[in-house]
């Protein structure tokens, strides 16, 4: 009797042992996972902070009046400045979202107030999302062979046009999720006032969700003013300013993705002081953008105990 | 008469917004036409051997243009960008989500934000100017000298513009856009699978590996191809570092060859393409990155749908 008990007595703490080492290999695998994912975000942060810190640290010493308002002098030599790059981005950009803008915006309206869940918006809604993961390159080819090849240059149309495809699909998306959030109260507080669908989803539904479709706008600009390949094969690049003639419309125009990509291409010493002067504006630009973004976000999600802010 | 008034400017609306939706997909029809229509010459002078064809000769009277080298350039570097990208995009999302507390895990998740708004040519300059350097001291010498005899792998004298540093930087590019996707899909699980998965005393690891990942499947690998996607389609960074071979020679034999991808061969040579059939056959490369990228993104879309709605902010 005493010998079975003493046994089951050993089995036990055989049994309870390993356990014990099981779960302590079990907290250790636990802390080294915990460390692994800790590296990953190091690792993440190490090429953020060295752009940041070398774009700030070459491109301060770039920048002066001069830089950003004179066309390019000569590059061997230095002088002059990319004022005709940044004036093309802010055009190319606006013209952009002119045509970018109001469809990405109505066509969001359609798919969130009109759609419903029929085939067409099915079609709609999911081609735009793989329009988002189409390369910006061959987004290009369009500005090329329509229009490009029909003026017979180089110009700010087919740039634009480039651009506003690339934007669409942003801005459809967000303006739909935007809109899909505002209460159903609002639109049927509408409609009891015998208010038209129409006006009640401009003026209410819409504007309850302003804050919403503003960000996917400033999402799709600040994606836009980045882009440097549909512009290779539509707007070229020049040292020269956009003229506001009609001429100017058929002549190639300038952006700061260009300038910069120009720029690299070059093997002097002020071509690498101008291309990242050039950066540092644009990293501004597409930077104080995202950051006018976050002000929006904060105040994004409907709130329904705060009632409806028409 | 009133109701007739209120009914005709709904109708016009709803026209109007209908409208704005067929736009978008006619833009995709153009998009299809445009590579097709100006891809028709080369594929008249070259047939199908386009697809297969190794030369790359734009001198007028002997044109010979192969698609090959640059399909298989684009897949090695993607496949680079992968292999480095997606473990550390899965660790990135994972702390977000399920190991730091709100208070960390918020602003960690903006700063991820910030470096997927950074504009590529950013990257690109960055990746010439600094990074290149730093890969070719750090990474590439000490591995050539290693291993330079030995593998062949690694049987060529660095110098800095070469697949690997296209692969990385590519890496480095698709990190926060598949974490963002990521964290997003793993915050869509219940948090019921979690309290189960805790309450039978796992550890956060093994909930992480037995019951999130598992859960989540679908989802995290459609986020995974969407960085696919983005990586075998990203231009500008990569033509700016990956060497510009041409022909033959842009068939990557080691790690640190010099190679091109499809984009990257369109966006360099676009400017000097000086014959019909040469500006044609660049085109016929953007209609071949055109049907890669469909097919992958429409993968993707099939993937990601099943779990969540993601939001579509292009690269967030």
């Amino acid at each position: 009797m005493g010998d079975i008990s003493s046994i089951q007595e050993k089995r036990r703490s055989v049994i309870q042992d390993a356990i014990v080492r099981q779960n302590k290999k079990r907290r250790l695998m636990d802390r080294v996972f915990t460390g692994v994912t800790i590296a990953c975000i190091a690792l993440a942060m190490i090429p953020l902070g060295s752009i940041l810190i070398e774009v700030v640290k070459n491109g301060a010493s770039a920048i002066s009046v001069e830089f950003l308002t004179r066309p390019q002098g000569s590059i061997v030599s230095g002088g002059g400045g990319i004022g005709p790059a940044i004036q093309g981005t802010l055009l190319v950009v606006g013209y952009a979202s002119l045509i970018g803008v109001p469809v990405g915006v109505l066509a969001g309206i359609y798919l969130s107030e009109y759609a419903g869940n029929n085939r067409f918006a099915y079609i709609v809604r999911f081609f735009n999302n793989v329009m988002t993961g189409m390369p910006s390159i061959v987004i290009g080819i369009v500005g090329y062979i329509l229009i490009v090849l029909a003026v017979g240059s180089f110009n700010i149309t087919a740039g634009a046009l480039a651009l506003s495809i690339i934007m669409i699909p942003i801005v459809v998306g967000v303006t739909e999720e935007t809109l899909k959030l505002v209460p159903h109260s609002i639109r049927e507080a509408g409609h009891s006032l015998g208010i038209p669908k129409w006006r009640v989803t401009l003026f209410i539904t819409l504007r309850s969700a302003k804050n919403g479709v503003l960000t996917g706008i400033v999402l799709a600009l600040s994606r836009i003013s980045g882009e440097t390949a549909p512009l290779i094969m539509t707007i070229l690049g020049t040292s020269l300013f956009f003229q506001f003639t009609f001429e100017g419309f058929t002549d190639p125009v300038d952006a700061l993705p260009l300038r910069i990509f120009r720029l690299a291409a070059l093997p002097y010493e002020h071509a690498e002081s101008f291309g990242w002067g050039a950066a540092l504006v644009l990293i501004l630009i597409v930077l104080s953008l995202s950051m006018a973004l976050r002000f929006l976000v904060l105040d994004r999600r409907y709130k329904a105990s705060g009632g409806a802010r028409l | 008469m009133f109701l007739g008034k209120k009914r005709k400017g709904d109708r016009i609306f709803r026209w109007v917004v209908i409208g704005a939706s067929g736009y978008t997909l006619l833009m995709l029809v153009l998009v299809a036409f445009s590579v097709i229509e100006g891809a028709i010459p080369v594929f008249s002078l070259e047939g199908l051997s386009f697809f297969i064809g190794t030369d790359w000769n734009p001198v007028e009277g002997r044109e010979s243009y192969g698609a090959l080298p640059y399909v298989i350039g684009t897949l090695v570097t993607a496949g680079i960008a992968m292999v480095i990208g997606v473990p550390i995009s899965l660790g990135i999302a994972v702390f977000i989500s399920e190991i730091a507390p709100p208070k960390v895990g918020t602003p960690v998740a903006y700063v991820i934000e910030v470096l997927a708004a950074i504009p590529s040519i950013i990257y690109g300059l960055w990746a010439l100017l600094v990074f290149r350097i730093w890969l070719l001291d750090l990474i590439e010498r000490p591995l050539y000298q290693a291993f330079g005899g030995t593998l062949p792998f690694f049987a060529k004298a660095p110098f800095g513009l070469d697949v690997f540093t296209a692969g990385i930087v590519l890496a480095v590019m698709i990190i926060p856009i598949i974490s963002s996707i990521s964290r997003e899909i793993l915050k869509a699980i219940p948090n019921s699978q979690r309290e189960a998965a805790y309450s039978l005393g796992a550890t956060r690891w093994e909930t992480v590996r037995k019951v999130l990942f598992p859960y989540a499947k679908a989802g995290l690998l459609g986020a995974t191809v969407i960085g696919l996607g983005r990586a075998v389609g990203e231009t500008i960074l990569v033509t700016m570092v990956i060497g510009n071979a041409l022909g033959i020679a842009a068939i990557p034999t080691t790690l640190f060859s010099q190679s091109n991808t499809i984009s990257s061969v369109i966006a360099s040579q676009f400017n000097e393409a000086v014959t019909p059939f040469h500006s044609s056959a660049l085109i016929a490369l953007g209609a071949v990155l055109f049907v890669l990228t469909m097919g992958i993104n429409i993968g993707a879309q099939l993937l990601v749908s099943r779990m969540v709605k993601v939001v579509p902010g292009g690269r967030e």
